[in-house]
């Protein structure tokens, strides 16, 4: 790695960029201040932990503008088998995390449409599109992406990342890394965990090519401990949302679930999550819910909308609505107690085998069940998503089901996570209007 | 005419407004093509009942449709789903599945006994299942959309129309028409077609009769026909199929259910 980009990583980001958002935060921490446009009158204050939240995504994207030359740079699926590249030192990103805060910040159609440009359908998924639409024009909201110098898909979330990966793998002329991982139809198979295993294995030699450095196996251990103590974390925190009322809703766990995502081995995230689930008990202990005057609670099944999440928390709120728990936000927590640092390749194949997508439809039925007594609930909303098929199939099945066995009224939101033309205002407006109206009659 | 409550529906084709007596029976309503100024439109119906009852003082309005957020005389807005629900519940006297079938927006409602909403599906982000999807094709066969209906059941045979998009049905059409088909034939496979995408929604909602109808569609006889051939169930129809949303907004008006 060469000698001149590390002095430049060094001085932005360690030695100004980072204290400057340390400094940044503290200030936030110390003076904080409620946005202008937040309804003070539904939900209450804004977490202190988003103080925390901003600096640490910063902090990520500062390091990733610098990575290039100092550091090795893989970019990953989110499902992906993350800590091997952790061991190796790899700066790592994950384009459907960049995709998702495209769509907060209303980045999607211009990207997407880049690529649409280029000839990509608008079929494909919207996180893909933006991705490939960011690479094709060099624009994002982030300021710049550092260059793969690997790439890794794994297959437990979707076969469309396998195509999207050969796309960046073809345009950055890098190496790719498939991890396949068989479907899971009712339980995990030994044929199928030797075989993601061995593919593990294979894996390792590739990276260590790339990173010019050899694994050591007492770091990927630790690295492990530090990915499930961190997934335990955030276990907990949703958990949480088993209180009246709850501390936290899942618009808040969308925003807050970030660095699960994409800094899970590291000790920051470790203690991050500390600190949210005190915040959230401090919560509690005071009585104070996410919304104001929690009258009901629902359960959202799959992605956020991500260009619509003040929306829809405001709107709901305004009825004493709260959503308090998800499958989505639920998928980066449960699987805590399958990872082992003592067992590293065997447990970050069953580990990642085990997502929810990866799973029979029935499995995700099963968990909307258990989350609807866990967590008390008066209704469900499906956001069926026009991106992810692999999430929404079986949706009109599991909302019957639901309907069926509890007796609570659950709606089917046609959206899309990240592509505002898939989304109609007034069509969701009037759908949740009616729906809201069938939760107080 | 003793009024005693208000309720007016402002869809995406169609305003209508439903004037009721303190015991919820309809004794004035009015329809027309629904107008950008909806709040003006809305004064001109105020006005028109002004003329015949002088006073509206102190009678309360409810909106329901897409439009009820437009309308600044009302006193609540409630959705199309509730209202449509409750007018039909209490002109038929009990619950089943409805189905109603709009300008751009049809919608599926499982009432229960109570004439509480138990589900309902509308369609998706696409005319296909709507009146539009007809009146689109009958104007491409310069066909009257009042006379659609008669002119499909006098068919003796029917044609398939494979695409459920209205443009692309539309060019199916024109296809057809070039190869020498009849209409009549051709507008029996576009009912069937827009009932087929009806039905469907029915079935993601699970059908529990008895089957209603309402909506602006329901004057075409050729959908009742349709719906319960591909059903197997017989219709009902309010008597004023068109207007139930805002009876239904009317009755909220009054506070009955
Ligand atoms: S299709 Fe679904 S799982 Fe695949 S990348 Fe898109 S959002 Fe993720």
């Amino acid at each position: 790695m060469g000698m001149t980009a590390s002095l430049k990583y060094y001085w932005n980001v360690k030695v100004t960029g980072q204290p400057f958002l340390y400094w940044q935060r503290r200030q936030a921490e110390r003076y904080p201040r409620i946005p202008s446009r937040w309804r003070m009158d539904i939900l209450s204050p804004p977490l202190r932990i988003g103080a925390r939240t901003k600096e640490l995504i910063s902090r990520h994207y500062l390091e990733g503008r610098y990575a290039s030359g100092h550091r090795p740079v893989a970019w990953v699926t989110s499902g992906g088998p993350v800590e091997i590249l952790q061991a190796l030192g790899f700066y790592v990103l994950y384009p459907e995390n960049h995709g998702a805060l495209c769509g907060v910040r209303g980045a999607v159609v211009e990207l997407s449409g880049m690529a649409e440009n280029a000839g990509y359908s608008t079929d494909i998924c919207s996180y893909a599109r933006t991705d490939i639409g960011s690479v094709l024009s060099g624009k994002t909201p982030v300021g710049h992406l550092p260059k793969p110098d690997l790439l890794l898909a794994c297959t437990n979330i979707c076969q469309t990342v396998l195509y999207w990966y050969r796309v960046l793998a073809r345009h950055f002329e890098v190496p790719l890394i498939l991890i396949d991982t068989p479907f899971v139809y009712t339980k995990v198979s030994d044929h199928a965990l030797g075989y993601v295993k061995k593919q593990l294995e294979n894996s390792i030699s590739i990276s260590e090519q790339v990173a010019g450095c050899r694994l050591d196996y007492r770091h990927l251990k630790q690295i492990i401990r530090l990915s499930k103590d961190a997934t335990e974390l955030w276990q907990e925190i949703i958990s949480r949302g088993r209180h009246q009322p709850a501390p936290i809703s899942v618009f808040d766990q969308f925003i807050h679930m970030a660095p699960i995502v994409e800094m899970r081995g590291k000790k920051e995230t470790v203690y991050f999550y500390a600190e949210l689930l005190r915040e959230l008990d401090e919560n509690i202990a005071k009585g104070k819910g996410a919304v104001r005057n929690e009258r009901k609670r629902l359960l959202w099944d799959n992605l956020p909308i991500w260009y619509r999440l003040r929306y829809l928390a405001e709107y709901l709120g305004e009825h004493g609505i709260c959503v308090v728990s998800s499958t989505y936000t639920n998928a980066w927590g449960e699987l805590a107690s399958l990872m082992n640092s003592e067992k590293p390749l065997e447990s970050i194949a069953r580990t990642y085998i085990s997502p929810i997508l990866n799973q029979g439809t029935k499995y995700k039925l099963d968990t909307m069940k258990r989350m609807v007594k866990e967590f008390q609930l008066d209704g469900v909303i499906l956001h069926s998503d026009r991106s992810c098929k692999p999430y929404s199939i079986g949706q009109i099945d599991q909302r019957n089901k639901l309907i069926q066995e509890f007796g609570i009224p659950a709606l089917l939101l046609e959206a899309d996570h990240d592509d505002p033309r898939a989304y109609a205002d007034e069509q969701v407006a009037s759908r949740l209007a009616s729906f809201v109206e069938m939760l107080d009659d | 005419m003793k009024i005693a409550a208000l309720g007016i529906d402002v869809g995406s084709t169609t305003i209508k407004m439903v004037a009721v007596n303190s015991v919820g029976e309809m004794v004035w309503n009015h329809l027309e093509q629904v107008d950008p100024r909806v709040e003006k439109q809305v004064d001109s119906f105020l006005e028109k009942l002004r003329n015949e009852i002088k006073s509206l003082e102190g009678i309360p309005l409810v909106a329901t449709g897409y439009g009820r957020n437009l309308v600044q005389q009302a006193v609540k807005n409630i959705t199309e789903i509730t209202c449509h629900t409750r007018g039909v519940y209490h002109q038929l006297g009990h619950g089943g599945t409805l189905i109603d079938i709009g300008g751009q927006d049809s919608k599926v409602v499982v009432i229960g006994a109570e004439g509480q909403v138990l589900d309902f599906a509308m369609n998706d982000k696409c005319a296909a299942g709507t009146g539009r999807f007809l009146e689109n094709s009958a104007a491409r066969m310069h066909i009257p959309v009042v006379e659609m209906g008669f002119v499909a059941l006098s068919a003796t045979e029917e044609v398939t129309i494979s695409s459920t998009c209205t443009v692309f049905a539309e060019s199916e059409i024109i296809s057809m028409l070039a190869q020498g088909i009849e209409v009549e034939p051709i507008l029996m496979g576009l009912h069937r077609s827009l009932v087929k995408r009806v039905t469907a929604m029915v079935r993601s909602v699970g059908l529990a009769p008895p089957l209603l109808l309402s909506g602006g569609v329901v004057k075409n006889p050729a959908i009742r026909k349709v719906i319960e051939d591909e059903t197997k169930e017989k219709v009902f129809i309010p008597e004023h199929p068109q207007l139930m949303g805002a009876y239904g907004a009317a009755l909220f008006a009054l506070g009955i259910k």
